[in-house]
């Protein structure tokens, strides 16, 4: 097997940095991606998530080729790529569609790639890739006779056959059930480990991204809000937007009343709530703190105050779903608004009732203060309608409205 | 259209066709009627025809029998005119393909984005048919003609020898013939590109084709269906034309084809066996011509 440059002859040996400087796109009425900077080291498995419209999908066309920048540098391996052509970069996409040619058989379709690369032992190597995914008995099938699920792993071997330096995958599992789906979760990271392969995915699957990759960007509206491994976004989100986009946030505002060395103590609605300095992204004025759900217990009558623990109350229950594992309650206050909190079912006997009276505590250590100002804090209940064309319409109707008012 | 039977047939497996109901049967009788009465019939008549020989008593009358040698005679006597149609139309077909697709690509793939633009592009290539193609071809008569500014032109840059004529040569009649048949062959290609998922070109892309390379391996493949329909609408047609190649349009003696000799058989001369040997001799040789041509592509996954 050669192992020389890529793309023209043979495969990569192993994945490839990539590095984006200053990407800014822009289409006719909105900008997708204002000023993106990010590195993504070599052998890692990067998700970026983000909901739709948010400019995930766009970042990935860019990096594949599809489109052009309007300003910045696209870096592969250290080597600039911005002027190239899709077919001369080193990167292989698994579409959401999954676009697998409908006039070809599937080896046909997994040796494409190799026979452009006028690789000596196409498809031998095709058929290799075909077993790896388990579907070399259908290599001489169409496309069109294949389940949904059965063409997704077709186009994943179609892509990973050519050891590209850099694999993206573009909400690749959108189309497959939940089965389906954690199984091919799983197969995706064995083949990553084992093939060493950069992997860029791009998703709006929360639990998909956190489950998968290394590292973890939230995007939204053409920027990253903030980048880490998982398990570091969901503990300590930095946005209203991280904290509500991955996993569910309990959000209150009020002004610092008074901080210490470590500490700092937030008047929400006449509750004192504590968060702890090294967690909250601003130190002063009005604050934005939240807490996750399931850090959260209920106490049926209002219990003492401990040092060390955040306590409000009372408030009502107004929601009691039980989804056999745990149990998710809302409790509404006039003063701080919505709770949500989950409870482990581990004694039945712990079990509150709809219209229940309850207090909440919870660990200081888990309270996070957020970067946003209280006032543009997005509602709890729905997201912003995020759409592309949505974005488009809004910022036309921004302009024209200024037009006017000039 | 009648020729997607052709372009389909390699397409994925319809599922099995329901159980025959009395009302399908009822559904299907109008048209089976009309192929009984104005195909099977005409077609009868034009085989006994074909087989006739001339009355010994009355002059320009013929009787019912069996000769067969009809067909070596007019085959013998107009094997020139029968080859010639077929050269001409397959050259028609080669020019009306080269010029169609790329017309039919532009409209449907490169306008896609301007919708009202694709809409008038279509217009504008159906529209010489809002005008009788006789006068068109009459037309192209005119522009050609010794005295006519296309001669005239080519004359004065000495590229034509001052003695020389268009019209009347083969050059002029396979024009007329492309040109006739441009939009049968642009718009069943355009349909068919109009449909193609721009995706499938990007994974080309994606794949380490070259543009070039994606156009004959994705693009050109998934447009066959298309370019199966328009060569068949253009050629079927063209090879049986007595209009372009005759001599009151851009033809004369030298180019006449078959359709030329069929109306001259039948009109002219009366020679009605003659003619109905030949018309059926055209219908087979269309007929294997076209199934050699599907079967072909339609083995060999249309390209």
């Amino acid at each position: 097997m050669s192992t020389s440059a890529v793309p023209q002859s043979g495969f990569a040996e192993a994945g490839a940095d990539l590095e984006l400087v200053g990407i800014t796109k822009r289409f006719p009425g909105f900008t997708a991606i204002e000023d993106l900077d990010l590195r993504i080291p070599a052998g890692s498995f990067f998700a970026l998530l983000g909901p739709s419209g948010c400019g995930k999908t766009t970042t990935l066309r860019l990096i594949a080729g599809l489109e052009e920048p309007t300003a910045g540098r696209i870096l592969i391996g250290g080597k600039d790529v911005t002027a190239t052509k899709a077919f001369q970069r080193p990167v292989n996409t698994v579409f959401q569609s999954y676009a697998l040619f409908p006039h070809m058989t599937i080896l046909e379709n997994v040796a494409f790639g190799l026979k452009r690369r006028k690789m000596a032992n196409a498809d031998a190597l095709a058929h290799e890739a075909l077993r790896l995914v388990e579907l070399d008995h259908v290599s001489s099938r169409k496309p069109s006779q294949l389940s949904g699920g059965q063409q997704q792993r077709v186009a994943l071997a179609r892509a990973i056959v050519n050891r590209p330096a850099l694999l993206l995958l573009d909400e690749p599992l959108g189309a497959l059930d939940l089965k389906l789906r954690r199984q091919m979760q799983i197969e995706l990271k064995d083949i990553q480990d084992t093939v060493g392969l950069t992997f860029l995915h791009v998703t709006h699957d929360q639990e998909e991204a956190m489950t998968m990759a290394d590292t973890v960007a939230v995007m939204n509206k053409g920027v990253i809000e903030q980048m880490g491994a998982p398990q570091e976004l969901y503990e300590l989100p930095h946005t209203a937007f991280v904290a509500t986009f991955l996993g569910q946030s309990n959000l209150m505002s009020g002004a610092v009343v008074s901080s210490s060395g470590t500490s700092m103590v937030v008047d929400v609605a006449g509750n004192r709530v504590e968060v702890p300095r090294e967690r909250a992204q601003r130190h002063s004025g009005e604050l934005t703190i939240g807490v996750r759900p399931e850090k959260v217990t209920l106490h049926g009558s209002e219990p003492k105050r401990e040092t060390g623990r955040n306590l409000v109350g009372p408030g009502r229950i107004t929601d009691v779903s039980f989804s056999g594992v745990s149990t998710q309650y809302e409790v509404t206050s006039p003063v701080f608004g919505i709770f949500t909190v989950f409870a482990q079912n581990t004694s039945i006997s712990r079990m509150h009732h709809d219209g229940d009276e309850v207090w909440m505590s919870w660990d200081v250590g888990h309270t996070f203060g957020l970067a946003d100002e209280p006032s543009t804090v997005p509602a709890l209940r729905f997201d912003d309608d995020t759409d592309t064309s949505m974005i488009a319409t809004q910022r036309r109707e921004q302009l024209e409205a200024e037009l006017e008012g000039a | 259209m009648a020729f997607g039977a052709f372009a389909t047939s390699t397409a994925v497996a319809e599922p099995a066709a329901r159980r025959k109901s009395p009302i399908a049967l009822l559904l299907l009788l109008p048209g089976l009627l009309y192929l009984g009465l104005f195909f099977l019939v005409p077609l009868f008549s034009l085989v006994i025809t074909s087989l006739q020989q001339p009355d010994p008593v009355v002059f320009g009358q013929f009787e019912n029998a069996f000769r067969w040698e009809n067909y070596v005679t007019v085959l013998q006597q107009y094997w020139p005119q029968t080859v010639r149609a077929f050269g001409y139309a397959a050259l028609a077909t080669l020019f009306a393909l080269l010029i169609g697709f790329p017309l039919a690509y532009f409209i449907g793939i490169t306008l896609r984005r301007w919708p009202l633009l694709q809409a008038l592009a279509l217009v504008l290539v159906i529209a010489p048919f809002f005008i009788s193609f006789l006068l068109r071809t009459i037309a192209w008569k005119q522009l050609f003609s010794d005295e006519g500014p296309i001669v005239g032109f080519l004359q004065a840059l000495a590229i034509l020898p001052g003695d020389a004529a268009i019209t009347g040569s083969a050059f002029a009649v396979v024009f007329g013939l492309t040109y006739n048949f441009i939009p049968f062959m642009t718009l069943p290609i355009y349909t068919s590109l109009e449909r193609l998922d721009l995706r499938y070109v990007e994974a080309g892309g994606d794949l380490y084709a070259s543009p070039r390379s994606t156009f004959f391996r994705v693009t050109l493949p998934l447009a066959a269906p298309g370019i199966m329909s328009g060569t068949l609408l253009t050629f079927i047609p063209a090879a049986g034309d007595y209009v372009n190649a005759s001599r009151e349009f851009l033809g004369s003696t030298d180019t006449a084809m078959i359709g030329n000799v069929i109306e001259a058989n039948f009109l002219v001369l009366q020679n009605f066996p003659a003619a109905a040997a030949l018309s059926l001799v055209l219908m087979a040789a269309i007929l294997i011509l076209v199934s050699a041509y599907v079967k072909r592509s339609g083995t060999e996954d249309l390209l």
